[in-house]
């Protein structure tokens, strides 16, 4: 049944039959229409960011954590180009999110007028797909079709741009209107006869590994994941987006491969004679030099995007498919096996190679707040984190045992993720313990967030690993620019306590190991937000290493 | 097909939709994953709502055996068909306009009568000529008549389409795939479609 309503009333009645409760956005002078009608929709919670891009991170947060699309609202102009990070983060790494932004008015579009910004244009590049709505009988169907396209296929964001005179327009909408997209395939199941030649391949492999990607976290594939690796006894690496996606604790479990994962899962797929790999896009991290990227093995690619395929390591078998179905068309053809000798031999990679070994020193590191987090909450947190050092060190350290309990930008790598994507799977998982691992330079990219999170009573639990320094650009400079160290150390950095109580959030500081792990228990017996200050060691190289576009000849697995 | 200095061609015919910005997406796509458009034709299909678009692609051939997944992606894309191993016919037009005073005059028009082209306009100092076929006739066409002074040319890109008989398709020596590089077969998703 039709009704006849204003543009923002439709939104909001599109965003309720979507299942939305929560949206994180700021008002602006185009988007005051739909902003006015939000008092008539009290189940749509509003949440107001300090700044757009807060805004777009909380949305990936709570889609990533929670599997429903993140919903973003920002004005036109400044508004929606403060979206543009978030949008990125998201459509790097796949995350299903739908932003609305106002427009300036229909006829004023294309003047030059005050907050205009063609954000259709400036944002086609960077996500799955977007909308500039002319009309407000269209609206409806938009935000359906904008929430289809988010979440189904190789999910990603999408933006729906609306001019504030369509905000204002009468027009109709009907709930039930059949979705039109003659141009956009979802892929089920595979191709019968591509599941078969995998299964195959996977029969006659001595040295398999699984490679678990993003794909495999996004499809909720999890239970399908260990079915199989335990099935046929094969070694599970994940990439960095796909940690979380089994258990850590687990025999079969053997880390993540690349720039910094551990030296035992490179070697194991530098000498495998199969990669399975399950919804990765053979990252150039993970891959380094294409040429030499495992060379020995023969490559089974399962993604839902045909484009993904070849792209950048050519494969024996490509299966293009969801990955859920997909398991259940594989899992049934593939044989038990023991790999007992192949087994033996990634148990002894992990021996030889630990990897994970912290330096012995009495000073506090990153590496130790890492761990003592892994300790006291027992593996079990959702960890967001934001880019460099303290991002490999949590993934490294940090054992996870929940299945998608882990956050972080991979493919964008955005600094500043790490305080509003803390937000949004804490607004979607109120229950849950979430603890953001910051950079102390990401975490003063975003931390104006911290507002929000005070005033949405939010418990997040946020580590600064603070070392005055963009480590990870110390590092660089330091292995490839002969340390000539340039605009890496901060001189000028607040008292992260006393900031955090000027927010009225719990600080404290810890500057020795010693005082790590009642810290952490203080701060989660802490019924609201707290932020702990770790004081770490100011210079400090994170390894292993394979430096960018080399191989696995290269790592650099200790200091020397 | 190899045009050395490891570039090569690709053929795309795609059906898209008629929406705003589509052309922006398709150009933006060639853009951002350096696929280079040799030739693009744009026109109204026999579906209404939709064009059909011919794009000529070079690039590197691991980069040109993309372009049709990629174009895939793009949602107001409804068919993407990579043909350029596949049996097609193809057309290209071209309007040159000659230098043809009396005194060359006739051996213009005997150039233009042995290449099949016609004469669309006629001046007092000049002809225009309409040829249309395969790219190597229209560029030798256009090299003899260098001789006589070309005032203007105007090409549009290819089109083509899959022949609806088994006869081969004639080689203009341009467009062939390279035979030794593996087929790129774009993978076909089963199961749900878009409509719901
Ligand atoms: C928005 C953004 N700007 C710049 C960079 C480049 N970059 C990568 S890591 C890094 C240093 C991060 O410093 P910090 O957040 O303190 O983390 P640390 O490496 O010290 O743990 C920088 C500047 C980035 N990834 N993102
Ligand atoms: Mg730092």
């Amino acid at each position: 049944m039709s009704k006849h309503l204003s543009g923002s009333q439709i939104v909001c009645e599109a965003l309720l039959n979507e299942g939305v409760d929560v949206v994180f956005g700021i008002p602006g002078g185009a988007i005051l229409p739909l902003y006015g009608v939000l008092s008539e929709y009290p189940d749509l919670r509003h949440i107001l960011s300090r700044h757009e891009q807060g805004a777009a991170h909380a949305a990936d947060g709570y889609a990533r954590s929670t599997g429903k699309v993140g919903v973003a609202f920002a004005t036109s102009g400044p508004g929606a180009t403060n979206l543009v990070t978030g949008l990125a983060t998201a459509m790097m790494d796949s995350v299903p999110m739908v932003a609305i932004t106002g427009q300036v008015g229909r006829t004023a579009i294309g003047t030059d007028a005050f907050q205009e910004a063609d954000i259709t244009g400036a944002s086609m590049p960077l996500t799955k797909h977007n909308y500039l709505v002319m009309r407000a009988d269209d609206l409806g169907a938009t935000v359906h079709e904008a929430f289809h396209i988010a979440r189904t296929g190789r999910s990603g964001p999408v933006l729906i741009d609306v001019p504030k005179d369509v905000f204002t327009e009468m027009g109709d909408y009907d709930p039930e209107a059949p979705i039109d997209l003659p141009g956009y395939r979802v892929p089920g199941k595979a191709d019968e006869s591509q599941v078969e030649a995998a299964a195959e391949l996977i029969n006659q492999a001595e040295r398999p590994v699984i490679l678990a990607g993003h794909g495999v976290v996004l499809s909720r594939s999890f239970d399908e994941l260990m079915e199989l690796a335990e099935k046929a006894q094969i070694p599970v690496v994940t990439t960095l987006l796909g940690i979380s996606s089994f258990p850590e604790d687990h025999v079969l479990s053997t880390g993540f491969p690349g720039m910094h994962g551990m030296a035992y899962a490179s070697l194991a797929v530098d000498e495998a004679d199969l990669i399975i790999n399950f919804g990765s896009r053979f990252d150039d991290r993970i891959i380094g030099d294409a040429l030499r990227f495992s060379t020995g093995s023969k490559k089974i690619h399962v993604d839902i995007d045909p484009a993904e395929i070849n792209k950048s390591i050519r494969v024996e078998a490509p299966v293009v498919g969801n990955i859920k179905d997909v398991f259940g068309q594989l899992i049934p053809k593939v044989k038990q096996a023991t790999h007992v000798g192949w087994l033996q031999h990634i148990e002894h990679l992990k021996a030889e190679h630990p990897s994970l070994k912290i330096p012995e020193s009495d000073r506090l590191m990153g590496q130790h707040v890492v761990k003592a987090l892994s300790d006291v909450t027992k593996g079990e947190a959702i960890i967001t984190t934001g880019v460099g050092q303290h991002q490999m060190w949590a993934a490294q350290h940090y054992q996870f045992k929940n299945a998608n309990s882990w956050l972080s930008s991979g493919g964008a790598g955005t600094m500043g993720y790490e305080v509003p994507s803390a937000i949004g799977a804490q607004v979607g998982n109120p229950d849950k313990l979430v603890w953001s691992i910051c950079g102390d330079g990401g975490f003063q990219m975003t931390l104006m967030e911290l507002a929000t999170v005070v005033e949405n009573k939010l418990p997040v639990k946020y580590a600064i690993l603070n070392n005055n320094h963009l480590g990870m650009i110390t590092q660089w400079q330091g292995f490839f620019y002969n340390g000539d160290y340039q605009a890496e150390t901060y001189t000028a950095n607040p008292d992260f306590v006393k900031l955090a109580e000027a927010y009225e959030i719990k600080g404290i500081r810890v500057t020795r190991q010693d005082d790590l792990e009642a810290a952490i228990a203080e701060a989660n017996a802490h019924d609201g937000p707290v932020v702990v200050d770790c004081v770490i060691e100011k210079v400090d190289d994170l390894y292993p290493m394979i430096p960018a576009g080399q191989s696995v000849q290269e790592l650099i697995e200790e200091p020397n | 097909m190899a045009l050395g200095n490891g570039t090569f061609q690709r053929t795309i015919s795609a059906l898209v939709q008629d929406k705003p910005g589509v052309l922006a997406r398709i150009s933006g796509l060639f853009r951002r994953r350096g696929f280079n458009i040799a030739s693009l034709a744009v026109g109204r299909s026999e579906r209404p709502g939709m064009s059909r678009m011919t794009f000529v692609v070079e690039g590197p051939d691991e980069v040109v055996r993309h372009v049709a997944a990629q174009l895939d992606r793009l949602i107001d894309v409804v068919e993407v068909h990579d043909i350029t191993e596949q049996n097609i016919v193809w057309r290209e037009l071209a309007l040159i306009k000659v230098s043809a005073p009396a005194a060359t005059r006739s051996e213009v028009l005997e150039l233009a009568n042995v290449y099949r082209s016609n004469v669309i306009d006629i001046g007092i100092e000049s002809l225009t000529l309409e040829i249309s076929g395969g790219r190597q006739k229209i560029d030798t066409l256009i090299e003899l008549l260098k001789k006589f002074g070309l005032l203007e040319v105007i090409r549009t890109g290819r089109v083509a389409t899959l022949r609806g008989t088994l006869i081969e398709g004639e080689d203009d020596g341009l467009f062939q795939a390279d035979a030794s590089a593996p087929t790129y077969i774009l993978p076909v998703p089963t199961g749900e479609t878009g409509s719901v």
